[in-house]
């Protein structure tokens, strides 16, 4: 699975690492959702130093398509909020 | 995944593909699109060249701010000499300020720096990807039958549109940064020039009303303010003893005198 983490890059992840992908994930949304700005920045935190350390950086010139984006590593809870109810983050 | 991660996702892939969903061919999308490329490349550049502006004039007012400091310290020094320890104080606890403001400019010039750094290096990738995409689509063309190249056209396409999203998201980023740094910076010099200011740093140039009850101290007398000098290259930092019989809270006025007899 390829993974894109904006302002940052590409990573080729491993199967075996998803499972902690995904639970990272879920307990950022959860932080989002009870606006809890310490726990949204330790689990987002965790999610993409997951990413950097299993995952295989992808070359500048690779033309890959991602399975799935994140938003930037320093990404503020209130961004992270216009990100599930507003346009999300990305611009036309 | 339906977290962020998937929100994301969703929401990018739909712009993309709605951008190379226009020509049936996503390589003729793409090469016709490549003046639209160009412009935002172009508008990378500006984005750049305004994160670099905000970022000078965070570094001027930083500079004055040193400069304000120092001026304090002396200030503060002066008043000690001439044994107003109130006006030390008040000099003093300006410096602070000062100084707990120029912490945080210092944070904001850092995290100016990182957005600009990573505008550069997303735009860069995205040179990167358009050029690879350039060769590859050739390449593609001659190895597959025509049905087969137009799949991974596609696909190599995406990657470029992602990274197209890519650069248009740190490029909103640096600039919505820059934008909040313009607000504050032209409300501190509002402030600075209506002189409201005072009572929190004093940053404007000139006299502020340390320096004017400094002043009307020294007119009290030329050999005062010698003494005072030496006083203070003696013992800079502790009032002398005399100041000890002086009243503890003496109004910030220029005469020492008592109630007149």
């Amino acid at each position: 699975m390829i993974i894109r983490i904006f302002s940052d890059g590409q990573y080729r992840i491993p199967e075996d690492a998803q499972a902690r992908l995904h639970e990272l994930d879920a307990q950022t949304v959860n932080a989002v959702d009870a606006g809890d700005e310490e726990a949204f920045t330790s689990s987002y935190g965790a999610l993409v130093e997951l990413i950097h350390s299993v995952g295989e950086r992808l070359a500048d010139d690779e033309l890959e398509p991602s399975d799935l984006m994140l938003p930037p590593s320093d990404i503020t809870l209130e961004e992270a909020r216009e990100e599930f109810t507003g346009e999300g983050l990305i611009p036309d | 995944m339906a977290g962020l991660t998937g929100r994301m996702s969703t929401i990018v892939k739909a712009k993309v593909s709605k951008v190379l969903d226009r020509a049936e061919d996503p390589a003729e999308t793409l090469d016709y699109s490549y003046s639209k490329q160009l412009e935002l490349l172009q508008n990378v550049k500006k984005g750049i060249a305004d994160v670099v502006t905000s970022k000078k004039r965070l570094q001027l007012q930083e500079a004055s701010m040193q400069q304000q400091v120092v001026k304090l310290d002396t200030q503060a020094r002066q008043a000690l000499a001439a044994n107003r320890e109130d006006l030390a104080r008040l000099a003093l606890e300006r410096k602070q300020s000062v100084q707990t403001e120029l912490q945080s400019l210092d944070t904001q010039i850092g995290e100016l720096e990182t957005q600009q750094q990573k505008l550069i290096d997303s735009e860069a990738a995205m040179r990167a990807k358009l050029e690879a995409f350039r060769t590859k689509k050739e390449v593609i063309k001659a190895q597959y039958s025509a049905a087969e190249a137009q799949v991974r056209i596609s696909e190599a396409a995406t990657g470029v549109g992602e990274q197209m999203a890519d650069v248009g998201l740190a490029m909103q980023r640096a600039l919505d940064k820059t934008e909040n740094m313009k607000a504050r910076a032209s409300a501190v010099g509002e402030l600075e020039d209506s002189g409201t200011f005072e009572d929190l740093t004093q940053l404007g140039a000139g006299k502020d009303d340390i320096d004017r009850q400094l002043e009307a101290i020294g007119a009290g007398g030329a050999v005062d303010d010698e003494l005072a000098k030496l006083k203070g290259e003696m013992g800079a930092g502790s009032p002398p003893p005399a100041a000890l019989d002086a009243p503890a809270a003496e109004p910030a006025t220029a005469e020492p005198t008592e109630e007149a007899p």
